[in-house]
């Protein structure tokens, strides 16, 4: 698992374009594979800093932790599962909701009738975003074009572009500017047909390395 | 009893009603109607206001006919879990069966609420047209209806005082249904509907005498002159008392409710997503604040500032920014809690999701707070201790409990042990309402609580080692309870059908979502049972259950 890519937007490794090992798919569902474990190691990060180790020990139900009672069997989960309980902490759906419905964006795909949602807080970084969209309509394979990011229907060799609708209510090209301005100013998403993609504000040579 | 009947002659029925309406709860007309035939008659034929803690425990029909002369009714669905997704999508809490009976048996009735229940648009236009002098409709948690549904309810409702709609999952389909909202809308005071869009402005001019508004989705379009527009609609409710929304409002929407922060005694800003800074400048407007519901964006510093200017604070609720935790720790510590505790006097009331605490905090917090009514905490990592000590935090929420003696709804988190049970079963003599996770040693823990407690009516436990034992062993205080709720703990369908067998006032709902293995009925009795929901009813099984409830008899 790539340590490079752990939530710090500063420093994307997707500046490169599309790493082929690291797309390399697997049997998770879209969005979860890379981004979980990465969001996951960053809250026992966070809890580390708080609590310091013994605390994690006492998780880990590691019976020479010291405390005084450790947590019983059935009750007490890995410290990797922990992010992921159901129903905990107890927030009202609704409210939950509520909180990431700035960050929920829809999806389109040019020639197809159905719109999926993704969730642009669920991902570090533009690789996330694709690898997520590429499982999510399963019939594309993501390839790197000369530092473009490009989705192709194996079936009939279209290639799409990942496109977006800012707040300006303008179609850009996604990856243009830096993750976090993105998910800020990101209204909704489009597959965009490559042909038609060539009337989007074109992209600067260096686009994908001003990435700040 | 002969000599009941004797004195209950002596007056008309009218003097016993009037003596009657003076009862405070339903509890105490409960107990008159048990005293005689007599009182029974009376006091059900004047019986307006009745509460329903859970729809399956009585049929409609039944409470319809018992009390015929009732205007105000209050429903509840779901177990509360499932405002957590613990509870199947399917599970039940149907309104219609309700609806329809109500419709029959009650067609002057003014008030309805409803809370955890999957509420139809028929079951909205029904409401509409059928009760003429229809004045208050609150919705919460509910699920099943869209906008259409609202708009039969304000195209006919035109006596409507107060509609309340938070929480609730609403289907938007139909744009302008407030646009069915008479023109001039001199009757109502409540609007609350912190789900959906609307054109504030416009409506805050037709209704200028609102107490309580919600707004919903306030977008926050970067108008200058919408600002000035929504500071002078705002202003021109004199009477508002209660605000509640601003979803995406920025800090810069908030000055336009300074001019009616004097008179707010209620206030959630827990949907905005508004920085420490700006809301301590907003709250020292709120003087006469008695309930604040924030985000835990208001960090310690803010709450510090709430202690010192609002003084009449009764109700506090501070919910996460971040569940999930993956943003930057907010500094929202125990220490913001303690601040209100020792500046707010009034308070008795709290619930307040952190990262940490101490014993320390909540001894001092019981101290400084022997009335709370109400106290949720919660951890939001599971088992943690006190960070100082590291020890569990058996000692401070047993402080809590032995000092707060009105208290009637706890939520514990963090480590704990069997020992805070203990003293929660010797101690929590006004508890109605306990919620336990992640708690716990063994079956003991479970045991102190259900042997203790004695004004217990709802249980809800998820992810404690309770097993069978405490639960066989006390299967009598079960039907002095509305519910329990256990969840991934250790319980097995053996005793499940026990308890089942034993006691028939009882539904015993198991709840298998996995789909695969043999059906409930063929499994063994050693088998576990993943999610249990027990509940009193006198309905008997019913017949609404999904393929993964099954109820044991």
């Amino acid at each position: 698992m790539s340590t490079t890519e752990s939530g710090n937007s500063s420093t994307e490794s997707e500046v490169s374009g599309l790493d082929y090992e690291e797309t390399q798919l697997t049997l998770a569902p879209p969005g979860g594979s890379k981004s979980e474990p990465e969001r996951k190691r960053g809250f026992s990060e966070s809890v580390d800093l708080r609590f310091g180790r013994p605390a994690l020990e006492a998780h880990a139900k590691d019976p020479a932790s010291g405390s005084s009672d450790g947590p019983v069997s059935g009750a007490g989960k890995s410290p990797a599962s922990k992010a992921q309980v159901v129903g905990w902490p107890p927030v009202r759906s609704f409210r939950r909701n509520a909180l990431r419905s700035c960050t929920y964006v829809k999806v389109a795909v040019d020639g197809t009738p159905y719109l999926r949602k993704v969730d642009l807080d669920a991902y570090a970084g533009y690789q996330q975003l694709l690898i997520a969209l590429e499982e999510m309509f399963s019939c594309f394979t993501a390839r790197d074009y000369t530092n473009e990011r490009r989705l192709v229907d194996p079936v009939n060799g279209a290639a799409y572009v990942p496109t977006y609708e800012d707040k300006d209510g303008d179609w850009m090209l996604v990856g243009d500017v830096p993750w976090k301005m993105f998910v800020a100013s990101c209204k909704r998403l489009r597959l965009m047909k490559s042909s038609e993609a060539v009337n989007l504000a074109p992209r600067t040579p260096q686009g994908c390395a001003n990435a700040r | 009893m002969v000599g009941g009947f004797r004195w209950a002659a002596m007056f008309p029925d009218e003097v016993w009603e009037h003596v009657f309406s003076f009862l405070p709860a339903d509890a105490d007309r409960n107990a008159a109607a048990l005293v005689c035939r007599a009182w029974y008659r009376i006091e059900r034929r004047s019986r307006w206001r009745v509460f329903v803690g859970n729809c399956y425990a009585v049929e409609p029909a039944a409470a319809v006919r018992r009390f015929p002369e009732v205007r105000a009714a209050a429903i509840k669905g779901k177990p509360h879990f499932a405002d957590f997704n613990l509870v199947p999508s399917d599970w039940g809490g149907g309104a219609e069966a309700w609806v329809e009976a109500m419709v029959e048996g009650w067609p002057h009735l003014e008030e309805l609420r409803l809370k955890r229940m999957v509420v139809s648009d028929d079951c909205l236009e029904l409401i509409a047209r059928c009760f003429k002098n229809f004045k208050v409709l609150s919705l919460v948690s509910c699920e099943g209806f869209s906008t259409a549904g609202l708009a039969a309810i304000a195209a006919n409702c035109r006596n409507l005082r107060e509609l309340d709609l938070h929480e609730n999952e609403v289907e938007d389909n139909c744009l302008h249904w407030m646009s069915h909202f008479p023109e001039s809308f001199a009757s109502l005071v409540t609007l609350n509907i912190a789900c959906l869009e609307e054109r504030l402005v416009g409506l805050l001019h037709r209704v200028p005498q609102l107490v309580d508004l919600g707004t919903g989705k306030f977008a926050a379009q970067h108008h200058p002159e919408l600002f000035s527009k929504l500071e002078s609609a705002i202003a021109g409710c004199k009477n508002l008392k209660s605000l509640s929304g601003f979803w995406e409002a920025g800090p810069t929407y908030l000055p336009a409710i300074y001019s009616v922060c004097e008179g707010l005694t209620s206030l959630n800003l827990s949907y905005a997503t508004i920085q420490g800074p700006e809301l301590i400048k907003l709250i020292s407007w709120c003087k006469n604040l008695q309930r604040l519901w924030v985000m835990d964006l208001i960090e310690d510093d803010g709450l510090i500032a709430v202690a010192a200017s609002c003084k009449l604070l009764q109700e506090l609720r501070v919910f996460p920014s971040d569940p999930y935790g993956a943003a930057q720790p907010i500094s929202l510590t125990e220490h913001g809690l303690v601040a209100i505790s020792a500046g707010c006097p009034m308070l008795h009331s709290v619930l307040y999701f952190c990262r940490q605490m101490t014993n320390a905090a909540l001894l001092t917090v019981a101290k400084n707070c022997p009335n709370f009514t109400c106290f949720r905490l919660c951890i939001m990592e599971p088992h943690t201790p006190d960070y100082i000590t590291r020890q569990p935090l058996d000692a401070g929420f047993s402080a809590i409990v032995e000092s707060c003696k009105h208290l009637r709804r706890l939520s514990l988190s963090g480590l704990l042990t069997d020992l805070v049970f203990k003293s929660i079963g010797a101690s929590a003599n006004c508890l109605e309402m306990l919620s336990v996770a992640f708690a716990g040693d063994g079956d003991a823990g479970l045991h102190y609580i259900l042997s203790g407690c004695k004004n217990l009516r709802k249980l809800e436990i998820r992810d404690c080692p309770f097993g069978d034992k405490p639960l066989l062993d006390n299967a009598a205080k079960l039907e002095t309870m509305r519910s329990l709720w256990m969840s991934s703990c250790s319980v097995t369908l053996g005793a499940c059908r026990q308890l089942a067998r034993k006691m028939p006032l009882l539904n015993v709902e198991v709840i298998n979502e996995r789909k695969r293995g043999l059906p409930l009925e063929l499994q063994p009795d050693n088998c576990p049972v993943e999610k249990l929901y027990i509940y009193r009813t006198v309905a008997g099984p019913r017949s609404d259950t999904p393929s993964c409830v099954w109820i044991l008899r």
